[in-house]
């Protein structure tokens, strides 16, 4: 006879809930997107889920793994949602549909699926795809686009050429470019004053879709969802490095906040750096992870050759995870005291 | 009350469904159709039967004396004939049956000689021997002797003694109203406890969500004019565990390799407490204990049930619903289910809860860890379950070991908060078992090995000792033909004194010749052997010749005869050798 074995009382909680109510936090972020460029953020995260689904269904298929349970618990979804926000969004769709494509089958599923991906899925995507593709993945539309959905339709399923006035360098991309074209002659005030690109606080646009992702993150925080240790120890290293050189240079360096409403640093304190699969999992091995993940982001976006930091800061970082966890352990019950 | 409570981390809130039990008082559960007693109710060495089947037993009689200091002594429940001594299902989630008494009940129920006692005329070590004679042992589930807790570390000073009436479990609701109904006589328990240890303080600590029984536990402590603490504590589960109540009073953690008597503390719960003064006051012993009905019944109630009580018989009193499908012991977030209906009530069964799939819902299945962190948040050990998890599956089992798998309290918090539905408890008892097992093959092979090696060594000193008789043999022959060739060269010596001469030194020669004979004979009875299994070899014929029917022996002549006119030369060639080797 088979007995289950106790608790026999158990939480309400399920992996495709918790799956599900980050999805739920990214909304307000999703909607500053809409508001900021168009519609045509849906059809990427359309594009991205239907890739993630598929691929995913596909490898649970051949390794014979259930496909029901695994494609329910939401997990695949989460990463194309990920990958779509963090893509142009008026990049050609076979661009999101290789990165989502890559990153199920080789980040997640040939690492053994759910649970055991040592990368972040989606970072990986936009590492392959920025490395193979950076003409395409650096191609940002400004902000308050002017364009019709039929039109960004268009474009993203290649019916219209790829028009020059519907993209440009990101906010985050054109201040490095800016300050380094015109060494000694331009600042950051100056470039700020470009009222197209730059809005009071940053990318002109892009400060409320940060803001937007702050808000979700904060209520995942309140679900208890994620602990305070990684947004906080990613924002606050983020704070102080760019904080130090902005005391040090403020027409060289620009503002904390300019940093932390500009390109993925608040999708990466609240949505990336937090993936518990592939970051760290102690209280002390958290804010390690996080903190030397917002710094590498700073230094890569700042000094790096990339327009943004965060995917291989995270992506670097998800390799030290191992160790740093190692090396944190907390003390157990009753063996705090030295003696 | 202004006393400064700790926290301990972790700890969970699951419904706690403990009303249902609660709306009436303790009923006596009547006597059922047969008592089956275990002789084994408490940890520690396995009580002795002392009747047999036929025997009159009365209620309280002995029926099993304690084995060693850690054990305890059964009594019969009630008066009756003992029907057997046999085996039979244990409340265990083993299944496995154990050696028990069953007592057919006469119906009078007649009481043996109860001798009530002073305590405070006792000594301590008679108190003592008189709880271990009572068979008192932790009732709240860890059927721990009680007497064993009751001697104070030299070393150490008792600082503190912990009363546990937290009853943290969902559901549970026995020592809620023990507390309630028998309040008294529970502080009166206290007060033995107290004697004998000697804390500077007694704290009884009682969840929040038990108001009543803390309102009659401290009216009864005001009453007997006593200095126990009653502290409320804040409703968390396992705030029951020792450990965590301990934390929670006195701010101390005893980790697992440690006694809380280390750290100057003792645990116990209300109901021993409740036991012990029965057992020395009235010198009545444990033959039955208050045991929460619950579930998916229709009357939940607490009744005082006789040990040995079949469960489904228990049960049946307060009224199971049709879709009952099993029993389950304890509380919900460490109880089992009992593996048969006919399992007997024990000292360590509290609440037996009807079980259906409406009230626990069959678990989700199991997902993949996706290293949430929620279980390390959960543990109240503060451990990192969810590495446990991972090398318990991998059979890393030293790695578990690192991770400090033998601190866990198996409390379930971990499972109860899994989104992945991973039942990470019995991930770490099935690691546990393991490293037992492997305990246990180590020590037994370290057991064998010495066996071995003093062995060698016995035969080594053995060789060494006749070695040593051989030369002593050889130079004492040596020192008479020595002395020979010297009387040989004295030449006119008497043969008398050359007699007398050699008499000592014939011995040992005597000896070497017995030696060589053992040899010779040894020699002898090896080739007597193996002529023995020549014969046997010779005599065997193969069998597979024998009986052939007319053509089989047709076949083989023709292949014989083909055989010689093909290869006569090679035949001959082969004869000389087969000669030789014959």
């Amino acid at each position: 006879m088979m007995f289950a074995p106790a608790p026999y009382l158990l939480k309400d909680v399920s992996v495709s809930k918790v799956m599900t109510q980050v999805c739920l936090a990214l909304l307000p972020g999703i909607a500053a997107y809409v508001w900021l460029i168009g519609p045509a953020i849906l059809i990427q995260l359309l594009l991205a889920s239907l890739t993630a689904l598929l691929a995913e269904g596909l490898m649970l298929r051949l390794q014979g793994k259930p496909l029901g349970l695994f494609l329910a618990d939401g997990s695949a979804i989460v990463t194309a949602w990920l990958i779509a926000l963090a893509f142009p969004p008026l990049a050609p769709w076979w661009l999101i549909v290789t990165g989502t494509a890559f990153a199920i089958v080789v980040a997640k599923q040939l690492y053994g699926g759910l649970g055991q991906n040592p990368f972040n899925p989606a970072m990986i995507a936009f590492a392959v795809c920025i490395v193979a593709f950076p003409a395409l993945m650096s191609q940002w539309p400004p902000a308050g686009l002017d364009a019709s959905f039929l039109e960004q339709c268009k474009v993203i399923f290649g019916f219209s050429p790829r028009l020059d006035a519907l993209s440009g360098a990101t906010p985050l991309d054109a201040m490095k470019t800016g300050l380094k074209l015109a060494e000694g002659t331009s600042s950051v005030s100056h470039l700020m004053a470009n009222s197209e690109i730059y809005g009071q606080l940053a990318g002109r646009g892009w400060e409320w879709v940060a803001t937007g992702y702050l808000i979700g993150g904060l209520w995942m925080w309140h679900r208890k969802l994620i602990s305070w240790h990684v947004p906080t120890a990613f924002i606050g290293a983020i704070l102080a490095i760019s904080g130090a050189l902005w005391l040090y240079d403020p027409s060289q360096f620009a503002s904390p906040m300019f940093h932390l409403l500009s390109g993925g640093s608040m999708l990466g304190a609240f949505f990336i750096a937090t993936d518990p699969v592939s970051g760290c999992t102690t209280p002390r091995g958290k804010l390690i992870f996080a903190a030397g993940a917002g710094l590498l982001a700073y230094i890569i976006r700042v000094f790096g050759g990339y327009p943004d930091g965060v995917a291989f800061a995270v992506l670097l970082l998800n390799l030290c995870a191992p160790v740093i966890d190692l090396l944190t352990q907390p003390a157990i019950f009753g063996m705090k005291d030295k003696s | 009350m202004l006393m400064n409570l700790f926290k301990f981390k972790g700890g969970v809130k699951p419904p706690t469904n403990k009303t249902q039990s609660l709306t009436l008082p303790i009923a006596q559960a009547p006597l059922p159709s047969r008592l089956i007693v275990p002789l084994h109710q408490s940890i520690g060495g396995m009580p002795q039967p002392v009747v047999q089947a036929g025997d009159k037993v009365l209620k309280g009689q002995l029926i099993g004396e304690a084995d060693g200091w850690i054990s305890s002594a059964v009594h019969a429940p009630t008066s009756g004939t003992v029907l057997e001594v046999a085996m039979h299902v244990q409340p265990h989630p083993s299944g496995l049956d154990a050696m028990c008494v069953v007592i057919e009940p006469d119906g009078k129920d007649e009481w043996i000689a109860r001798e009530a006692l002073d305590y405070k005329a006792l000594k301590p070590e008679e108190v003592r021997e008189r709880l271990q004679q009572a068979g008192v042992v932790g009732l709240g589930g860890a059927v721990f002797p009680t007497h064993g807790k009751l001697t104070a570390s030299k070393t150490v000073e008792m600082e503190e003694m912990v009363i546990n009436g937290a009853e943290c479990e969902p559901f549970i609701t026995c020592d809620d109203l023990l507390m309630r109904e028998r309040a008294e006589e529970v502080v009166r328990g206290i007060g033995i406890f107290r004697d004998l240890l000697q804390p500077k303080k007694v704290l009884i600590g009682i969840e929040d969500n038990k108001p009543e029984a803390a309102a009659a536990m401290r009216a009864a402590v005001d009453a007997l004019g006593e200095s126990f603490l009653v502290v409320p504590v804040p409703t968390l589960y396992p705030a029951g565990g020792a450990k965590q109540l301990i934390r929670v009073l006195t701010g101390k953690e005893v980790p697992a390799s440690k006694r809380s008597t280390d750290l100057g503390v003792q645990c116990f719960n209300v109901a021993t407490a409740y036991t012990a003064w029965r057992a020395i006051a009235h010198g009545e012993p444990v033959v039955s204990r208050l045991v929460t009905l619950t579930g998916n019944v229709g009357e939940p109630r607490n009744y005082e049930v006789l040990i040995g009580t079949p469960m489904d018989e228990l049960l049946a009193l307060a009224g199971p619903k049709q879709d009952t499908d099993g029993i389950v012991m304890g509380g919900p977030m460490m109880g089992f289910m009992v593996p048969n209906g006919s399992a007997p009530v024990v000292k360590a069964t509290n609440c037996l809860i009807a079980h259906s799939t409406k009230l626990f819902p069959p678990k989700a299945p199991e997902m993949p860890c996706i290293r949430c962190g929620s279980c390390a948040e959960a543990c109240p050990h503060e451990l990192q379950p969810f590495e446990m998890y991972w090398f318990s599956r991998a059979k890393n089992f030293g790695k578990t070991q690192e991770y400090h798998i033998f601190d866990c309290i198996e409390c379930g918090c971990c499972s109860f908060v899994c989104p992945s539905r991973i039942p990470l408890v019995q991930y770490f008892r099935f690691a546990k078992s393991e490293i037992w097992a492997r305990e246990r093959e180590k020590k037994a092979a370290d057991t064998a090995k010495t066996r071995f090696e003093f062995k060698q060594l016995r035969e080594e000193r053995e060789k060494a000792e006749k070695a040593e008789k051989l030369a002593k043999a050889a130079a004492a022959q040596a020192a008479k033909k020595a002395a020979e060739a010297a009387a040989a060269a004295a030449g006119t010596e008497s043969a008398g004194t050359e007699q007398a001469a050699s008499v000592p030194s014939t011995e040992a020669p005597a000896q070497a010749v017995a030696v060589d004979a053992e040899k010779e004979a040894k020699k002898a009875a090896i080739a007597a052997a193996m002529a023995r299994a020549k014969a046997q070899r010779e005599a065997v014929q193969p069998k597979n010749t024998e009986a052939l029917t007319a053509a089989q022996q047709h076949a083989i002549d023709d292949i014989e005869s083909r055989r010689s006119v093909l290869a006569p030369e090679s035949q001959d060639a082969a004869a000389p050798g087969s000669e030789k080797a014959e």
